[in-house]
C-alpha cells in the first residue's frame, strides 16, 4: 500500500553534484558514497566581507548549525570567498540545498552543494595566488572579491607598464 | 553534447540518465511516467491524452493490471489537485473493461482501510473524494456512495469518542459534496436531505473551546478567521441554495458523458468506518485563514466570496499542490501558475492567501518556514510584473492588523518579512509606516519594525541597516552589536574584579594552564562573603564575572574564536558553574557583555547548553528573572527558550532511541540464541552477550527517565513562572482597577499560548502532573482558558 511513486518523490535540489574534490583522499566510490551521507555544505560566491554570523542567520533557517569554516585565503588568511557549513543532522542540510540554494546572502545569490567532509587544510583556496582557483581565471571585475581575477590584473598591470 | 552547467535549465539537478535496454523495469516506470504526467502542458488535449493514455492502458492490463492498479491507487493518494484527469481515466478504463474497475474500486476500499488503520487521515479524505468523483464517472452507484457517507455521518451518535474523530467524519462527507453533490441530489435528495440534517445537529452541539488559540488574528474584522467545519458547512449550504450549481471544477469527464454513460456502475461494498483506537491521531481543528476579498483585487477576475464552493475547491487545490511539490520551488512555483481556470480567478490573489495562510498556520505552519520564503521569490520571478505587486499590497495589510495579529504569527511574519528583503537589497518603502513612530513603542507596530530591522541588520551589517531607513525612524535602529566590555580600560579600574581581570587577560593570551588560571581566579574576592571561604569554592559572581568577562572579550572577534574559547576553557567553566547560583551567573554574564548582540548571547547560551557549562533550567530560570525583565518581549528571549526546549527534547528522544535499539538487539540476540541449538560455547557467549546488553538496557532507562524526568521539570519551571508572572500582572491590574490589556500582558499570555502549541507533543506526557500541580481551578481564568483551550485541541 505505501506504494512511493518514482514519478512523484522528485527532489533534484538535493541530488550530488557533477563536482568531485580532486584532493579527495579515497576513490570515487568513497567521495560519493560520503557526499551521500553528508551534513556538510560548501557554500560558494560569497563576498569577500561575508561573516559568519551572517552565514550563521541565513542557514540556521534550516536547522541547528554545528559549525562554520569560513574559507581563506592561504597566504593572507582573510576570507576568500566560499565556507563550509555543516549540521547535525542531514535533514537540514538537504533544506538547506532546498531552500537557500540559489538564494541572496549579503546581495550575492549563494551556491550550496555536498561536501564530503571538513578536513584541515580544506579550508584555504587553491589558487595559486592563495584565493580561489575561479579568482584566478575570471575576466570580469568584482569588487566584493578583490575586483578582477588574479590573471587579469597581472594583465592590466603588463598593460599599463606598456602603454609607457 | 557540449557540458551541462548547472544553471536553471533543470529545476535544480540533474536530469535523469536515459537507460538503453527495454526491461519490465523500464516498462513499469514508463507506465508511472504516463500515468503521473497527464494532465501536465500538452501540445494535445487534455481529451485526446486521456483517450491515448487509456488505449495504452487497456493494452498493457494483461500483463501488468497490478502495477496499473497499484499506480493508479497511489495517484489517487498522493496527486489529490488532478483528482478529476484520473477519475476520468478511471471512468474511461471501467468503460473498456467492467471487472478492471470492479478491481480498481476493491483496491481502493483496501487502501482506505489501510490509511485510517495508519493515522492518515489527510490522505484518506483524498481516497473518499475520488470514490464520491467516480459516480461522476459511473464508475460507482451513487446508492451504495451515498450509504458510504450515511455510515460516515453515523459516527456522530457514537459516544465517549474524541470531538476530533467525529469532525473528521463529517468533514469527509462535507468536503465531497463539491464533486458530487449534484449527482447524489438527483439520485438521492431525501436520504442527503437527513444526511446533512443530521450534520447540521451535530455541528451545533460541537465544543469550540479550541478556536481562539488557532486564530491568526483575534477581531472578526475585516475577514472572521472561521473554524474550518463552520466555514465548509456555510459553504456546503449556499452549494445547496445554488442548486448545486458548482461551474470551477474542471471536469474532463463531461466531454465523455456519452461514452461513460455507456458503462456499467460498481455498487461500493458496505464501509463500516473503523472503530475509535486509543492510539488514533485524527487531525486537529483548523481555522481558515482569510485575508482579501473581492475588493482587494480591483482589476480582473472577481475573487470567490469566503462562503462560495469555488473559495473552498481552489484554496483545497492550492493547498495539495504545495504539498506535493514542495521540495522543488521552482515546479512548484510553476504548478501554481498554471493552475486549471486561472483565467476566471485572481490566482496571484489566491497563492498570496495560501501561503500565508500556511506561514501563519497554528499550531505550526505543514512545511519549513523558509520553503515559503523560498517560493515566494520563485513566483516574484516566474511573475514579475504582478506577483510582487500583491505581495507588497498583503504585506502592507498585514502590518495594518498587526495590533490584533497573534505573536506566534507575528515572529514568523518578522523572519519572513526580513528575510524576504535581503534578496531584494532591502528596498521597501518605510515612510509608508511613519505612524509606528507616534505610538508607544512596545506596541505591535513600532515593535514589529523593530524586530524586523534588527533581523535585517543579522543578515546585512549594522550600517546598512542606517542606510535603509528614513532618518525619522532611527529610534528603531538596532544597536551596533558591539561588546561591551566592563573592565575596558583605566576607567574601570575602581571595579574590584579590574585587577584579576589584567593578571586574568594576561596568563590567557600567554597560554598559562588552567590550573595556573584557577589559582588566579582562587584570589578573587568574594563580594558574597565577609571572611574568605577557606574553600574558596563556593560561589563568587565575581570570579565568574572576571573571568568570563576577559575571555569573552579575547573572543569577541566572531562566533568561531567564542566557540574555541569556551571549548579551551571548558574544565574552568564547569568548576565555576558547579552550583545552580554560578549557571545563572554566567548567563547573566553573558548578557552583560553581549546585550548589544543578541545573535551571540543565542549561540552562546546554545553551545553552553551542549556543552553541559549550564543546563535547559538554567536557561528558563534566567530568561524569566528579574534582570531580564526588560528584554522579556523581545523575539530573541522567545527564540532561545524554544530552542532550549527543543535541545531537551532531542535529547530525551536520542536516549529513548538508543534505548529501543538495545532492547531490539537484545530480542534478535535471544532469538539467535533459540535458534542456535545446543552448542554449549555459543551458548556461553551469548548469555554474556545478553547479560552485557541487559546491564546496558537498565543503565539506559535510567538515563531516559533521568532525561525525562529533567525535561519535565523543565516545563513545570517554565509555566510556574508564567503563571506567577501573569498573577501578578492581573492582580495589580485588579487592584488598582485598570485595564488588563496592555501590549506586555498581550505578548506575555500569546508567549504562554505559544509553548502549548509549539510543544503539544511533548507536553502531552505531563498533562496529569500540569494539571495538578499547575493548572488548577484556582487559577485566575484568564489562565486557565490558555489551558483548556489546549486541552480542547485533543477532545
Amino acid at each position: 500500500m505505501s506504494a512511493k511513486l518514482n514519478a512523484l518523490n522528485s527532489d533534484t535540489y538535493t541530488d550530488v553534484s557533477q563536482y568531485r574534490d580532486q584532493h579527495f583522499k579515497g576513490n570515487r566510490y568513497e567521495q560519493e558514497k560520503l557526499l551521500k551521507q553528508s551534513n556538510t555544505l560548501y557554500v560558494g560566491n560569497l563576498s569577500f566581507y561575508t561573516t559568519e554570523e551572517q552565514v550563521h542567520e541565513l542557514f540556521a533557517k534550516c536547522g541547528d548549525v554545528k559549525r562554520i569554516i569560513i574559507g581563506l585565503d592561504k597566504i593572507k588568511k582573510t576570507a576568500c570567498g566560499f565556507c563550509f557549513v555543516e549540521y547535525y543532522t542531514r535533514g537540514d542540510a538537504e533544506n538547506a540545498m532546498r531552500f537557500v540554494n540559489g538564494t541572496r546572502l549579503d546581495d550575492r545569490i549563494i551556491r550550496t552543494d555536498w561536501d564530503a567532509g571538513f578536513k584541515e587544510g580544506r579550508q584555504y583556496g587553491r589558487g595559486k595566488s592563495g584565493g580561489q582557483v575561479r579568482d584566478e581565471y575570471r575576466q570580469d571585475y568584482d569588487p566584493a572579491r578583490g575586483g578582477y581575477g588574479k590573471l587579469a590584473q597581472q594583465h592590466r598591470t603588463t598593460e599599463v607598464r606598456n602603454t609607457f | 553534447m557540449s557540458r551541462r552547467r548547472h544553471s536553471d535549465e533543470n529545476d535544480g539537478g540533474q536530469a535523469h540518465k536515459r537507460r538503453r535496454t527495454s526491461e519490465p523495469i523500464e516498462i513499469e516506470d514508463r507506465l508511472e511516467s504516463l500515468i503521473c504526467r497527464v494532465g501536465e502542458k500538452s501540445t494535445s488535449s487534455l481529451e485526446s491524452n486521456l483517450e491515448g493514455l487509456a488505449g495504452v492502458l487497456e493494452a498493457d492490463l494483461p500483463n501488468y493490471k497490478n502495477k496499473i492498479l497499484r499506480i493508479l491507487c497511489a495517484v489517487a493518494r498522493l496527486l489529490p489537485e488532478k483528482l478529476t484527469v484520473y477519475t476520468t481515466l478511471v471512468g474511461l478504463l471501467n468503460a473498456r473493461n467492467y471487472n478492471f474497475g470492479g478491481e480498481f474500486v476493491e483496491a481502493m476500499i483496501r487502501q482506505l482501510k489501510e490509511t485510517l488503520k495508519n493515522n492518515l487521515y489527510n490522505e484518506a479524505v483524498y481516497l473518499v473524494r475520488f470514490l464520491s468523483d467516480l459516480v461522476n464517472c459511473h464508475v460507482i452507484a451513487a446508492p451504495s456512495m451515498v450509504a458510504m457517507f450515511e455510515n460516515f455521518v453515523s459516527v456522530t451518535q457514537e459516544e465517549d469518542v474524541p470531538q476530533v474523530r467525529s469532525d473528521w467524519f463529517v468533514y469527509v462527507v462535507l468536503s465531497c459534496l463539491p464533486w458530487v453533490g449534484k449527482e447524489l441530489y438527483e439520485k438521492k435528495d431525501v436520504e442527503m436531505d437527513r444526511l446533512l440534517s443530521q450534520v447540521e445537529g451535530y455541528l451545533k452541539r460541537r465544543v469550540k473551546t479550541h478556536v481562539p488559540m488557532l486564530q491568526v488574528w483575534t477581531a472578526e474584522k475585516p475577514h472572521p478567521q472561521e473554524e474550518y467545519l463552520d466555514c465548509l458547512w456555510a459553504q456546503i449550504q449556499k452549494l445547496k441554495k445554488d442548486r448545486w450549481q458548482e461551474r470551477h471544477i474542471l471536469r474532463p469527464y463531461i466531454a465523455f458523458d456519452s461514452v461513460l454513460c455507456e458503462a456499467l456502475q460498481h455498487n461500493l461494498p458496505p464501509f463500516t468506518p473503523p472503530g475509535h483506537m486509543p492510539d488514533a491521531q485524527y487531525p486537529i481543528p483548523r481555522v481558515i485563514f482569510r485575508m482579501f476579498d473581492y475588493t482587494d483585487a480591483p482589476e480582473g477576475p472577481v475573487m470567490p466570496g469566503s462562503h462560495s464552493v469555488e473559495r473552498f475547491v481552489i484554496e483545497e487545490n492550492l493547498h495539495c499542490i504545495i504539498k506535493t511539490h514542495w521540495k522543488e520551488r521552482k515546479t512548484c512555483a510553476a504548478q501554481l501558475l498554471s493552475y486549471p481556470g486561472k483565467n476566471k480567478i485572481p490566482l496571484n490573489y489566491h497563492i498570496v492567501e495560501v501561503i500565508f495562510g500556511e506561514l501563519f498556520q497554528l499550531p505550526s505552519p505543514p512545511h519549513l518556514d523558509v520553503m515559503y520564503t523560498a517560493l515566494l521569490i520563485e513566483l516574484c520571478k516566474l511573475q514579475p510584473g504582478s506577483l510582487p505587486q500583491v505581495l507588497a499590497q498583503a504585506t502592507e495589510m498585514l502590518y495594518m492588523r498587526l495590533d490584533t495579529m497573534n505573536t506566534t504569527c507575528i515572529d514568523r511574519l518578522i523572519n519572513w518579512f526580513s528575510h524576504h528583503l535581503s534578496n531584494f537589497q532591502f528596498r521597501w518603502s518605510w515612510d509608508d509606516w511613519a505612524d509606528c513612530l507616534s505610538v508607544d513603542l512596545e506596541k505591535p507596530k513600532p515593535k514589529f519594525v523593530k524586530e524586523v530591522l534588527e533581523k535585517s541588520m543579522r543578515l546585512s551589517y549594522h550600517q546598512r541597516i542606517v542606510d535603509i531607513v528614513p532618518t525619522t525612524f532611527s529610534a528603531l535602529i538596532p544597536a551596533e552589536p558591539i561588546f561591551t566590555y566592563k573592565y575596558m580600560d583605566e576607567s574601570s579600574s575602581s571595579l574590584p574584579g579590574y585587577p584579576a581581570s589584567i593578571t586574568v587577560g594576561n596568563a590567557i593570551k600567554n597560554r598559562a594552564t588552567n590550573e595556573e588560571i584557577l589559582a588566579i581566579l582562587k584570589e578573587v574576592p568574594n563580594p558574597n562573603q565577609e571572611d574568605d571561604d577557606d574553600e574558596g569554592e563556593s560561589f563568587n559572581p565575581l570570579k565568574i564575572d572576571v573571568f568570563l568577562q576577559t575571555l569573552l572579550h579575547l573572543a569577541a572577534k566572531s562566533f568561531s574564536h567564542s566557540f574555541s574559547a569556551l571549548g579551551k576553557f571548558h574544565e574552568i567553566l564547569k568548576a565555576l558553574t558547579d552550583s545552580d547560583e554560578g549557571k545563572l551567573h554566567i548567563l547573566k554574564v553573558v548578557y552583560d557583555v553581549w546585550r548589544n548582540h543578541p545573535q551571540m548571547i543565542a549561540v552562546l547560551v546554545d553551545k553552553m547548553v551542549r556543552t553541559q557549562i549550564v543546563d535547559c533550567a538554567a536557561v528558563a530560570n534566567w530568561l524569566f528573572s528579574q534582570d531580564m525583565a526588560h528584554e522579556f518581549t523581545r523575539l530573541y528571549i522567545w527564540e532561545i527558550l524554544h530552542s532550549t526546549i527543543r535541545k531537551m527534547n532531542k535529547h530525551v528522544q536520542k536516549i529513548q532511541k538508543e534505548l529501543e535499539e538495545a532492547k531490539d538487539k537484545l530480542e534478535k540476540q535471544q532469538h539467535k540464541r533459540r535458534d542456535s541449538g545446543d552448542d554449549e560455547d555459543m551458548d556461553k557467549n551469548s548469555e554474556d552477550e545478553e547479560g552485557q546488553l541487559e546491564e546496558q538496557i537498565e543503565r539506559l532507562q535510567e538515563k531516559v527517565e533521568s532525561a525525562q524526568s529533567e525535561q519535565k521539570n523543565l516545563f513545570l519551571v517554565i509555566f510556574q513562572r508564567f503563571i506567577m508572572l501573569l498573577t501578578e500582572h492581573l492582580v495589580r491590574c485588579e487592584t488598582g482597577g485598570i485595564d488588563i490589556s496592555t501590549p506586555w500582558y498581550k505578548n506575555c499570555i500569546e508567549r504562554l499560548q505559544q509553548i502549548f502549541l509549539m510543544h503539544h507533543v511533548t507536553i502531552q506526557q505531563y498533562m496529569g502532573t500540569l494539571e495538578n500541580l499547575l493548572f488548577t481551578a484556582e487559577l485566575d481564568h484568564h489562565i486557565l482558558a490558555v489551558y483548556q483551550q489546549f486541552c480542547a485541541l485533543q477532545l
